[in-house]
């Protein structure tokens, strides 16, 4: 598998998300400072239709991870893209890494 | 001819509509997937859709939103279906049945779910091009693509459906008309006066009523495509005309094999929905019980049910259904229930008719007037679910009727219906046919929220409409069962709102990691993030995008910016009181410009800037505050607008400077982070026109000093203010009103309104008063001090964002690219821009940049 650099891990803020663009396609970037975890779903919000995932908010639904769609709230775990609220939505998951300071997604 | 294969039953179920498909999900829900063989055939190009929300499709709805079934889901489910092809010949002794295409198909139970069709009056000229009716997917399709060559539309019919159709209509830009035959609109179901009142509300939206026509014949218009000649001499031109003027049952195939018909139409069934061949039924529109049809989905449902059970050995039987209905017309709330015209012997009636208010209600209850039998609500119908459940539970009335629909006086609760008194029986839930039995069985059972009951009973996830009522009984089970109702914000703490606020207070934790490691769990959420950092920054006002406190902001705060529905943003800045130099509004005016932002003058006064990008938002607030402009903290449950009139400097009625005053809180509470957002207004004089009435805050001058309004709202639910002191001089106001936000924001639940606050709080407006104007609770010193803290701290979260090279890096849509969202789309209109539908990105509308 071939990874590709998208930023550094500085540029991450814990709690946050930020988008990266990676092989034409928007990829939603988050990193979770407690657990030291980076995490990558398509930007793409299925339901709103726009390309804002990056920009929700994250949080846990028991044992799993989410990240809040800013526009109409419905939660995603960020590990497997599935929605926690709808069965109908989901999100494409991309892998990631931290190597060397550099966030990388799988080509 | 396909033969039945095996010992499995074979079912034929003719029609897809609504009834049909539920008639195949009772049978999948009854006998399993493998239980039965089924096959379905409707004569229209797709399988079943939602007739009810038909008029959604002039709204944005696409044949695709409306269905209610997927091929997907029936070759899961091993349903066979035809689409396209009709049944056309039927034979009940050698059960089969023949399709247009020359299908045949064997049978062991046949079903006719058929339906209806609507009734197009025999009037000379109605078989006109342009002449239409409203029933299918394809009928509006063609009203659409009719109403895109007209001005002028008619419906004739007047009923519930015509109704709908009218709005349609009037959607579509038309001059619309609705010709009725009866003396009055919805004449089944409404009474004359409750009739009278929808006809004015309608007309006040510019649709114009007709009553008592009987249109002669169509033909050829003078300014129009038609002209309706009336039966009385007159006439009316239009360019389009849609019969809306009732159903007939679909009973032709029925009609011409030899099943029993009724006398005016209607395949004749019993109370297991059979018709007189035995392995034959009907069911919905096309059949006709004990000389009724049913032209409403739920009994429909009903029969489908019933029909499935008795197929496969159960014992339900359709014993007829309430035809009351609830609705909303044009935006107009109309109810009927039961008796609606008084027609039972010796009913008697209370009637509340409100003409400045644009309410009527009317009671009709029995003769010894202890029972009610039906009721018609126009313009309020709070009272509908109570009601009902008096009339389907035949419980007695209350000693004094007429306040089941009077209107409450201050203070007091409207007279209703306590849950207590509805007996188990009693039907909470139609949709799902949920009763308070099984309610009270599910919170037993421990279903504790309504999350748990709605996944238990299933409760309120059909229209909605019962969920006020549904938590009434859950709530008071629970009282019942001595369960202490939880408070707790959400699963990563077990604390409320008011608690946490204490803590964070009381303790002086500063982060919301803090918080959570000492009094919380797990990772926090979308609920508990937004509340820790509302809290935080009520108490110690910290700049909200610091690294420990961004993650915690909702959709708006974490850009500083209102995000609209494609991912941009708008932008309000400050205008306090509404006060704008010339030279400002130019700026203003220039940035939009040269942006190419969308352009609107707010509710509250100031001027909102839609469309920008996210990298273009560090870019467009630095020039404005260059200009001298700061954040309005529109996206923030903050403090927001300060609206004011002209007052005394201009006005010739004003008798104190109300605009001075207006800007001088604005600046005073600006920044202020609360539990939801907050409003003000400051009227010059009691003419009010700043509106003051309807705010969190209102101040209106008098001659003998300011009097002080609080808790009041506008939107969703509008509630006057309540007067908690009067005759102020400015010191003393401002002292009231800090106390008064501060204590409101250590107190208030999320997202919790000035105005249900007050609602909630104990002892009312009396309480609060003696809080904040005569410190009952020792508090007041330590609020102002509080609130001088807030304003000590103010800073311009704009201003500190341009100022920080690291904070600006966000502001980009990508990382790692300066490319910008490629998804974004806009047509023009009114000479600005607007992000494209749906509907226009794939019609390939001219977009523009």
């Amino acid at each position: 598998m071939s990874w590709n650099s998208v930023c550094k891990k500085d540029d991450l803020i814990s709690g946050t998300g930020l988008c990266a663009l990676h092989n034409g396609e928007q990829v939603a970037i988050f990193y979770l400072g407690s657990t030291d975890q980076v995490f990558a779903v398509s930007n793409f919000d299925p339901k709103g239709e726009a390309n804002v995932m990056s920009r929700g908010l994250i949080g846990s639904a028991g044992e799993e991870i989410f990240v809040a769609s800013p526009l109409y709230k419905e939660r995603y775990n960020l590990e497997t893209g599935a929605c926690l609220d709808s069965e109908e939505l989901s999100l494409k998951t991309f892998g990631i890494r931290i190597e060397n300071g550099e966030v990388q997604l799988a080509a | 001819m396909s033969k039945p294969t095996s010992s499995k039953q074979r079912i034929v179920v003719v029609g897809n509509g609504m009834v049909g498909h539920k008639f195949i999900d009772s049978v999948l829900a009854q006998a399993g997937v493998n239980g039965a063989e089924v096959i379905t055939f409707s004569e229209e190009p797709r399988l079943a859709y939602d007739r009810v929300y038909l008029s959604s499709y002039f709204t944005g709805a696409t044949a695709d939103d409306l269905m209610l079934t997927s091929a997907e889901y029936y070759t899961e489910n091993g349903i066979n279906f035809v689409v396209n092809d009709k049944v056309v010949e039927l034979n009940t002794e050698e059960n089969y049945v023949v399709t247009a295409s020359g299908r045949k198909e064997g049978y062991d139970k046949l079903v006719l779910a058929t339906g209806s069709f609507p009734f197009v009056p025999p009037i000379p000229g109605n078989d006109q091009e342009h002449c239409l009716v409203y029933r299918t997917i394809e009928d509006l399709e063609a009203i659409s693509a009719s109403s895109k060559q007209s001005k002028v539309g008619v419906v004739v019919g007047g009923g519930l459906l015509g109704l709908e159709a009218a709005s349609a209509l009037k959607n579509a830009g038309l001059k619309t008309h609705v010709v009725e035959f009866a003396p009055r609109l919805m004449a089944v179901q409404l009474d004359d006066g409750g009739g009278k009142l929808l006809r004015r509300k309608i007309e006040d939206l510019g649709v114009e009523v007709h009553t008592e026509k009987a249109t002669s014949e169509i033909v050829a218009g003078e300014e129009c495509r038609y002209r309706m000649n009336f039966a009385d001499g007159s006439f009316l031109e239009t360019d389009m005309i849609l019969f809306s003027a009732g159903i007939r049952p679909q009973d032709e195939l029925a009609r011409q094999f030899d099943l029993e018909i009724g006398e005016r139409g209607g395949i004749v069934v019993n109370n297991n929905c059979q018709t007189n061949v035995e392995n034959v039924y009907a069911i919905g529109e096309c059949a006709l019980w004990e000389g009724r049809i049913y032209g409403l989905v739920a009994p429909g449902y009903t029969m489908a049910k019933v029909a499935a059970s008795h197929i496969f050995g159960g014992e339900e039987q359709f014993t007829g259904a309430d035809m009351s209905t609830k609705l909303k017309l044009m935006g107009v709330d109309v109810a009927s229930i039961g008796d609606a015209h008084g027609n039972t012997p010796g009913a008697q009636s209370y009637t509340y008719n409100d003409e400045v208010g644009q309410v009527y209600k009317r009671l009709i209850v029995s003769e010894d007037g202890k029972k009610l039998l039906g009721a018609v609500l126009v313009g309020d119908v709070e009272a509908y679910g109570g009601l009902l459940q008096l009339k389907l539970n035949d419980m007695d009335l209350p000693g004094n009727p007429e306040g089941l629909i009077l209107p409450a006086g201050d203070g007091e609760a409207a007279a209703g219906l306590g849950v207590d008194a509805l007996p188990d029986s009693a039907v909470i839930c139609s949709c799902y046919d949920v009763t308070k039995g099984q309610l009270k069985e599910a919170v037993a059972g421990g279903a504790t929220d309504m999350g748990m009951i709605k996944a238990e009973t299933e409760a309120s996830t059909g229209c909605g409409g019962c969920a006020a009522l549904t938590k009434q009984v859950v709530d008071a089970e629970l009282a019942n069962l001595g369960y202490e109702v939880k408070t707790d914000l959400c699963e990563h703490f077990e604390y409320s709102r008011v608690q946490l606020a204490d803590i964070v207070r009381v303790k002086k934790i500063k982060t919301f990691d803090e918080l959570l490691v000492s009094h919380g769990k797990g990772h926090g959420c979308e609920i508990c993030k937004p509340v820790g950092a509302s809290i935080l920054a009520s108490f110690w006002n910290d700049y909200i995008l610091k690294d420990e406190h961004i993650g915690l902001q909702d959709t708006n705060d974490i850009f500083l910016g209102n995000m609209q529905k494609d991912g941009t943003y708008s932008i309000v800045p400050r205008v306090p009181g509404g006060e704008i130099t010339p030279e400002k509004l130019i700026v203003l005016g220039q940035v939009a410009k040269d942006f190419k932002l969308y352009t609107k003058v707010t509710g509250g006064q100031r001027i909102d800037l839609f469309g920008a990008q996210l990298h273009e938002l560090p870019t467009i607030w630095k020039i404005l505050v260059d200009a001298g402009f700061e954040t309005g903290h529109a996206y923030g449950k903050s403090l927001r607008t300060v609206k004011s009139c002209v007052g005394s400097t201009w006005c010739r009625y004003g008798v104190d400077d109300s605009v001075g005053l207006a800007i001088e809180v604005e600046d005073r509470y600006k920044g202020l982070r609360s539990p939801h957002k907050i409003k003000f207004a400051v009227s010059g004089c009691t003419r009010e026109c700043a509106e003051a009435q309807s705010k969190d805050v209102g101040i209106i001058a008098t001659e003998t000093g300011w009097n002080l309004y609080v808790c009041g709202n506008g939107g969703m639910r509008p509630r006057h203010t309540d007067l908690l002191a009067t005759d102020l001089d400015k010191d003393t106001l401002i002292k009231y009103i800090d106390r008064f936000l501060m204590f409101y924001v250590r107190t208030a639940d999320r997202l919790q309104r000035t105005s249900v606050w007050l609602e909630n709080l104990e002892g009312g407006i009396e309480y609060l008063k003696q809080v904040v104007c005569e410190d009952s609770l020792g508090l007041a010193e330590e609020l102002e001090s509080e609130m001088s803290n807030v304003i000590g701290t103010y800073q311009c979260e704009w201003k500190t964002t341009i100022e920080d090279p690291e904070k600006l890096k966000r502001f980009s849509h990508f990382i790692n690219s300066d490319e910008t969202d490629s998804n974004l789309a806009y047509v023009a209109e009114r000479g600005q821009r607007r992000p494209a539908f749906k509907e226009e990105r794939i019609a390939a509308v001219e977009l523009v940049d």
